[in-house]
């Protein structure tokens, strides 16, 4: 479905360009769930921008790497230029519902205008099925509130809005980036189940980015645990969660509060991550992490595959048998 | 910790006049709330968004002016106090924002901020004295007292938490109200943030209000839960039975859409919470009616009040 291959996007001139995204690849595939994770600034949003063809310009560029999409390759397209060969299958929605939406346009048009785009469907063609697509993400009265204005409608119901808008090119694959954070818990399990539910009927696949590890557990297939612009650790979900790798999953995992496992003192990670740019040599996590030996800091980067599947990025990955 | 309450807010009501359409409404954000601190206690106050939890905490320290309602500190009602004894009160119960980025001025150096307090009391007797306070209250939240001359800019976004507590905690405060304290940071930063909470807790014998929408945080913290929905506290517990045997509907709902880092517990698809109904058309009868699986007639006549239960727990719900 989607293929990253060696994805590096870096801001800066070309004579001393700063890398935020370093050699990142995977594959996802046909009803696929995976979840990207990682914390502010490690390089999990402009990852999903370049494989949208939607990073700012002027600003940062993928500098090498290759995108494919269904087996193309859409690297140095932009968005309308794959749209014309026939590659827009693909569609994104984001953090905040309010400012991805037009406030002045009621929201059957707005899913309308993706219809028609898409479909070339137009008038009440392109009406029906916006109201199909409203009943798709259990919009209550689809009918009657396709004439509101976004602001007519809470924070759940805009988000769904935007799902249905993202619905609306019938995507292979679906770009989640953060789209519950600015929820509310009740109103984001609803949401992520109607991710769950759209992503197993309609054999959609989605790469869906959080910071949030609770949320990864429950909702996606197989996770991808990024820091400082690389992808440090792979692996399916339950095998992430029961034998992390990387020192840095193993850490965030202990540092996040359980409810029923109350203790003393929470497990940190010391220090904080690096800015872009300046770890020259070695492992980025190297700074901060518990197990660092001399040889972290300064030898180029080895992938470590720990089963078939697993892959940690970590001279001496943490093993089962180890831990 | 001992029994008596160190503070006890009786029946607060804050409201909001906005306008809609033109139109002058009012929104009861905090509609009869009553709780008490223990001396030594963390009692964590849990809700979504529009609840009212932030503003039980702002009109506690007297941000947002309450309606109505006592707040009894040290036999004296808070919301009535002035002058000096409003200057005083404001040095023992100090609060703790949620943004570290919007809430230390970029102007001031960070001394000057943590300083503030005693500045503004005339705490200081001389500038060595000053800068002695401001080095040591650095040290106590875990920066280096160079930090003292540095500015919020180049600082990072834990950084800056620490500096927002170091201005709550230089005059020795007796409570600290902490509304969202560690929500605007990274996961591994928060769990830094939180050790210091709680080891400032113990070493300063503070009792804190800690205000949070993060079920796992609340429980990591907390002595004791208050649930909030619609202005209103619905349960009170102790924070293991909140957490095991929630009894309201709506903690309930919340345990249960708590995302858990447990890869077995699947999502699906075609569960329904609802959301929440609108601040301006509030219900006469119980405002979790519109949602709630248990709701009956007299749910939708009558508001329910907190009853306490064999475990020593309040609930407020006709239904359980």
């Amino acid at each position: 479905m989607l293929g990253v291959k060696d994805l590096t996007v870096a801001v800066g001139p070309d004579s001393n360009p700063v890398e935020i995204v370093s050699s990142v690849s995977f594959a996802i595939g046909k009803g696929e769930v995976l979840g990207l994770v990682g914390e502010s600034g490690c390089g999990k949003s402009m990852t999903s921008l370049a494989i949208m063809g939607l990073l700012p310009d002027p600003g940062p560029r993928v500098r090498s790497g290759r995108i494919e999409l269904d087996g193309a390759d859409v690297t140095n397209l932009a968005p309308w230029q794959r749209v014309e060969a026939g590659h827009g299958n693909i569609a994104m929605i984001f953090q905040e519902p309010m400012t991805s939406l037009n406030p002045v346009l009621r929201i059957d048009e707005q899913i309308a205008e993706a219809v028609r785009v898409h479909d070339g469907l137009s008038g009440a063609a392109a009406r029906a099925r916006a109201c199909e697509l409203l009943e798709m993400v259990r919009i209550p009265d689809a009918a009657l509130q396709m004439g509101a204005y976004p602001h007519q409608l809470s924070g759940g119901m805009r988000q769904r809005v935007m799902i249905a808008i993202a619905l609306a090119c019938r995507p292979h694959i679906l770009i989640a980036d953060e789209p519950t954070t600015a929820l509310d818990v009740t109103v984001q399990f609803q949401i992520l189940g109607l991710l769950r539910e759209l992503c197993d009927r309609l054999d959609m696949a989605m790469l869906f980015i959080t910071h949030d590890l609770g949320v990864v557990a429950q909702l996606v297939d197989r996770v991808a645990v990024m820091y400082a612009g690389r992808l440090v650790e792979t692996a399916a979900v339950e095998t992430l969660f029961d034998n992390p790798a990387h020192p840095y999953t193993s850490g965030l995992m202990a540092c996040m509060p359980a409810p029923g496992h109350r203790t003393r003192r929470l497990t940190t990670i010391p220090g904080q991550a690096p800015q872009p740019g300046s770890i020259s040599s070695g492992c980025a996590f190297a700074p901060r992490c518990p197990d660092v030996r001399d040889i972290c800091r300064v030898d180029p980067l080895a992938r470590a595959t720990i089963t078939e599947g697993h892959e940690a990025l970590c001279k001496f990955p943490v093993t089962g048998s180890a831990a | 910790m001992s029994d008596r309450p160190i503070l006890e807010v009786r029946d607060l009501r804050t409201g909001f006049n906005v306008k809609r359409s033109g139109r002058k409404m009012r929104v009861q954000a905090v509609d009869g709330v009553s709780l008490s601190l223990g001396e030594g206690e963390v009692l964590g106050i849990v809700g979504e968004s529009g609840c009212g939890k932030t503003t039980v905490g702002r009109s506690i320290v007297r941000l947002t002016k309450a309606d109505a309602g006592e707040v009894v500190f040290n036999g004296e009602d808070v919301l009535k106090a002035r002058g000096q004894a409003l200057r005083t009160m404001r040095l023992s119960i100090r609060m703790v924002f949620q943004d570290p980025y919007a809430s230390l001025n970029p102007r001031r150096s960070v001394g000057d901020s943590v300083a503030e307090a005693g500045d503004i009391n005339g705490a200081f007797a001389s500038r060595a004295e000053r800068a002695e306070r401001v080095a040591e209250t650095l040290n106590a939240v875990g920066l280096d007292p160079s930090f003292a001359r540095r500015f919020p800019h180049d600082l990072s976004g834990g950084q800056r938490q620490r500096v927002g507590i170091a201005r709550a905690i230089l005059p020795v405060p007796a409570i600290i109200v902490a509304d969202e304290p560690v929500s605007a940071l990274d996961v591994s930063v928060q769990a830094q943030v939180l050790n210091l909470l709680m080891d400032l807790r113990e070493n300063l014998r503070l009792s804190m209000l800690f205000i949070s929408h993060d079920l796992g945080v609340i429980g990591q913290i907390s002595d004791r839960v208050a649930v909030m929905y619609m202005g209103r506290i619905v349960e009170v517990s102790e924070v293991g039975a909140i957490l095991e045997r929630p009894v309201h509907p709506y903690t309930q709902a919340l345990m249960a859409a708590m995302p858990k880092p447990d890869p077995r517990l699947r999502i699906a698809g075609g569960t329904e919470l609802g959301e929440p109904p609108s601040q301006f058309e509030r219900a006469t009868g119980c405002a979790y009616a519109s949602r709630c699986p248990l709701a009956s007639q007299r749910c939708a006549a009558e508001a329910p009040a907190l009853r306490t239960f064999t475990d020593g727990r309040l609930v407020a719900c006709h239904n359980v």
